[in-house]
C-alpha cells in the first residue's frame, strides 16, 4: 500500500445545534461526530458499521464536504478539503462521489436518466451534449441497464435498477473514491447480490476505493479490507476484516456480532442479549459512551473516555479492560 | 390427528388496478398448529403481507378482492364472517404486530391507554382494570419504569422501545394466533435481538401459535419450525426449517441462500456473490408457465409451457418445480 493515504479524517468533530435561530441560541448540540480520526489507503475499501444515530452517515457527507465539521480535518490526496476554495473544491469533487441509500428519494423524478447521470459531466463542463449523452450511454451499459433507458425516467425502474443509475452517476467523473452510503439496504436479497457483485466488479476495473457505509455486518464484512465500529459518534474499535470476525476487542463489538440472526437453524442463539438502548447523543453518558450497556463495565470506565489505542499492527480499540486492549478471547 | 388452529385453503387475492388485475397471492395454503411458528419468507411483492392482511379481513375493498378460497380459524371460515362477529376474533383470537411501530401506534393517546384498549373493548374490563393490567403487561415486555411511562406517548419512546409496546398490545388478550408482519426489520441488530427473545419467551409462556413473515433468513432460521417461501404471489417451497436451509430444492430458495453474504466468513472477502440474475415479474402478466422460468438458471423447454404445481420432495417438504420429475435437467444446464 502506498504511504499517502487517500483520505486522512483527522479528530473530526460534528455537532448540530438543537433549535436556536437568527437571535436565539442554540438550547443543546447533538453530537453526531466526537473526534473521529482514521485513513483510507487508495484501492481499499474502509467499511463503516454501527447503528442508527451512531454518525456513520454524518462522517460520509463530512468526507465529501456536504457539510462543514465543528473542528477537525478531512486531507483527500493531501489537501484539506475544508480550506479549499470552491472552484478548487469543484475539481477535487470528481474525484470523490456518494451512492445514497434510497434509490427513489436520491433520484430527481422530473428529470430523464440521460440527464441525472451526466449532471456531474455538466458541472464540470468541457464534454458538448453529444459527447455527454456517449459516455452517458456507455455507462449505462456498464452498469448492466441499456442504452435505451437514456430518454427514461427513474419511475420506470426497479428499487435495483435505480441504484444502478445511481452508481453510473457516481462513475460518471471516473472518481477515485466511492463514498457508498447504506447502497443495497433498501434493495431485496436477490437484488442486494446482483448491486453488489456490480460494485465488486466496477472496482476490479477501475481501481476505486470505497468508504462503505453500513448497518449489516456480513455485507460490510464481504466487501472490506478494514472496519472502523462506531459508537455514538467515536470510532470505538477499528480493525481489518479478518480480525474484526474472528477475535473482536471492543465488547460492543462482540456483542453486534452475536446479534445476528445467523442463516442456519442448527446453530441456535446465544441467549445472551445486550440490554438496553444507545443512549441519546444529546447527553451522552460519562466516561465511555458504551459502559451503561456493557457487561465487563468497572469503575474507570464511568469516569474516564477510552482513547483508541492500537493494540497491533492494523487493531485498534477504546476499551480501559486488560489495560487498553478489550475483551480476550474472541468468536466461535 | 387434531384440525390445525388456522387453515388457509386456496386463498387468492385480487387487487383491481388502472395497469389490469394484480393476483398478489394466488391459490396458498398454510396449515398452522396451535402452539405452532411457521415463517412466511419472500421479497417484496411476493405476497407474504397480503397473505396475513386477508386473515384478519383487513383487504380493503376496492381495489382488493378476495377471489378464492377460504381461511377457517378454530373450525370458523373467517371469510365468511362479517363486522362485529370478525371484530370479536380480531384482536382477541388472533393479533398482529406489524414492521414500523410508529406509524402502528396512535400519536396522540398515551402508550397505557393504547395497551389498555383492547381490555376494555373485548373483555370489559373498567378502565381502572384495564390500565393496571397494562402496566403489568408493558412491564413483561421489558419497559423500563413502567408506571413513570404509562403517560408517555409513542413519540417519546425508541422504535425498540415502541415494537415493545405493540407486543404488549398485542398480547393483552392473550391470543391464540399472533401474526408477526417484519417485527424487527426497522430496527438495529441488537435491538432487534432484544425483541426476538422476547417475542420467543413470550410464546413459550403464552403457549400461542406465531406466523412469522419476513425477508430475512437469518431471523427464520432462530424462530420457526417451519418455513414456507413465496415467490410472485405462489408458495414455491415448504418445509421444515432444517430441511429447507440444508437442502433446499427449489432453484429460488437455493439462490436466496446463496446470494446471503455470510458473517464469520472473511475468507471470501471481494469475492462475486451468487446472484439471482433479473428481477421478480409483474404480477398483471399472464402467467403460462413457471413464474420464475425468466431468473431460473435451469429452466427448459416444459418450465415454460406448464405451470408446476407443489409436489412432495420428501417426506414434510414440497416444491414448485418441474425438475422433481426430471432432476437430470439440474446437471445439465449447472
Amino acid at each position: 500500500m502506498p504511504d499517502t493515504p487517500l483520505i486522512q479524517v483527522t479528530d473530526l468533530v460534528k455537532h448540530f445545534p438543537l433549535g436556536g435561530g437568527v437571535l436565539a441560541k442554540p438550547h443543546g448540540w447533538v453530537k453526531a461526530v466526537e473526534g473521529v480520526s482514521f485513513a483510507v489507503f487508495r484501492g481499499e475499501n474502509f467499511g463503516l458499521v454501527g447503528e442508527s444515530g451512531c454518525g456513520k452517515t454524518t462522517l460520509g457527507r463530512l468526507i465529501m464536504r456536504l457539510i462543514k465539521p465543528t473542528s477537525g480535518r478531512v486531507m483527500f490526496d493531501g489537501r484539506d478539503i475544508f480550506s479549499l476554495p470552491k472552484s478548487e473544491m469543484m475539481l477535487l469533487r470528481r474525484r470523490m462521489q456518494i451512492i445514497f441509500q434510497d434509490p427513489y428519494s436520491s433520484l430527481d423524478p422530473r428529470m430523464k436518466v440521460e440527464s441525472i447521470v451526466g449532471e456531474p459531466l455538466r458541472a464540470i463542463g468541457g464534454l458538448s451534449r453529444g459527447e455527454r449523452r456517449s459516455r452517458v450511454a456507455t455507462l449505462l451499459e456498464k452498469v448492466g441497464l441499456h442504452a435505451a433507458d437514456l430518454d427514461k425516467y427513474p419511475h420506470e425502474f426497479s428499487g435495483g435498477q435505480r441504484q444502478r443509475i445511481g452508481v453510473a452517476r457516481a462513475l460518471c467523473v471516473n472518481p477515485d473514491l466511492i463514498v457508498a452510503d447504506e447502497p443495497v439496504s433498501a434493495l431485496d436479497v436477490s437484488i442486494r447480490a446482483q448491486v453488489l457483485n456490480l460494485l465488486i466488479d466496477l472496482q476490479e476495473e477501475l481501481n476505486l476505493s470505497y468508504v462503505f457505509i453500513s448497518h449489516d455486518l456480513g455485507v460490510v464484512e464481504h466487501i472490506c479490507d478494514r472496519i472502523a465500529v462506531m459508537y455514538l459518534g467515536s470510532i470505538i474499535e477499528l480493525a481489518n476484516t479478518e480480525r474484526f470476525s474472528r477475535s473482536p476487542r471492543h465488547p460492543y463489538t462482540e456483542a453486534l456480532l452475536k446479534a445476528v440472526p445467523f442463516p442456519d437453524p442448527h446453530r441456535k442463539k446465544e441467549p445472551a442479549v445486550m440490554e438496553g438502548d444507545v443512549p441519546n447523543p444529546i447527553d451522552p453518558p460519562p466516561g465511555c459512551t458504551f459502559h451503561p450497556r456493557c457487561a465487563y463495565a468497572f469503575d474507570r470506565c464511568r469516569l474516564e473516555k477510552p482513547p483508541l489505542i492500537k493494540i497491533v499492527s492494523n487493531h485498534s480499540v477504546a476499551c480501559w479492560l486488560n489495560a487498553g486492549s478489550g475483551i480476550e478471547g474472541g468468536i466461535q | 390427528m387434531t384440525s390445525p388452529l388456522l387453515e388457509i385453503l386456496d386463498l387468492s387475492v385480487h387487487f383491481h388496478t388502472p395497469e389490469g388485475i394484480v393476483c398478489a397471492v394466488d391459490r396458498v395454503n398454510i396449515a398452522l398448529n396451535s402452539g405452532e411458528t411457521i415463517g412466511l419468507v419472500g421479497e417484496s411483492g411476493c405476497g407474504k403481507s397480503v397473505t396475513s392482511l386477508a386473515v384478519l379481513g383487513l383487504i380493503s375493498s376496492p381495489p382488493g378482492r378476495i377471489a378464492g378460497g377460504s381461511i377457517l380459524f378454530d373450525g370458523r371460515n373467517l371469510l365468511a364472517l362479517e363486522g362485529d362477529r370478525l371484530r370479536r376474533i380480531r384482536g382477541r383470537e388472533i393479533s398482529m404486530i406489524f414492521q414500523e411501530p410508529m406509524t402502528s401506534l396512535n400519536p396522540v393517546l398515551p402508550i397505557g391507554r393504547q395497551v389498555a384498549e383492547p381490555l376494555m373493548v373485548h373483555k370489559g374490563f373498567t378502565k381502572k382494570e384495564a390500565l393496571e393490567l397494562a402496566a403489568e403487561w408493558l412491564d413483561q415486555v421489558k419497559i423500563p419504569a413502567v408506571r413513570r411511562r404509562l403517560n408517555d406517548y409513542p413519540h417519546q419512546l425508541s422504535g425498540g422501545m415502541r415494537q415493545r409496546v405493540m407486543i404488549a398490545m398485542a398480547m393483552v388478550c392473550g391470543p391464540k394466533l399472533l401474526i408477526a408482519d417484519e417485527p424487527t426489520t426497522a430496527l438495529d441488530v441488537t435491538i432487534q435481538a432484544q425483541i426476538l427473545s422476547l417475542m420467543v419467551g413470550l410464546k413459550e409462556k403464552s403457549g400461542m401459535a406465531l406466523l412469522l413473515i419476513t425477508h430475512d433468513l437469518g431471523v427464520v432460521a432462530q424462530m420457526v419450525s417451519r418455513v414456507m417461501v413465496m415467490y410472485a404471489g405462489q408458495i414455491v417451497e415448504a418445509g421444515g426449517v432444517s430441511d429447507l436451509f440444508d437442502r433446499p430444492f427449489h432453484p429460488y430458495t437455493q439462490g436466496l441462500l446463496r446470494s446471503m453474504p455470510r458473517l464469520g466468513d472473511p475468507g471470501k472477502k471481494r469475492k462475486r456473490l451468487n446472484e439471482i440474475a433479473g428481477s421478480v415479474p409483474l404480477l398483471t402478466e399472464r402467467f403460462i408457465g413457471c413464474r420464475f422460468a425468466d431468473r431460473c438458471p435451469y429452466t427448459f423447454d416444459l418450465c415454460r409451457l406448464q405451470a408446476p404445481e407443489l409436489t412432495d420432495v420428501r417426506e414434510g417438504q414440497v416444491a414448485r418445480c418441474w425438475l422433481i420429475f426430471q432432476p437430470e435437467k439440474r446437471s445439465l444446464n449447472a
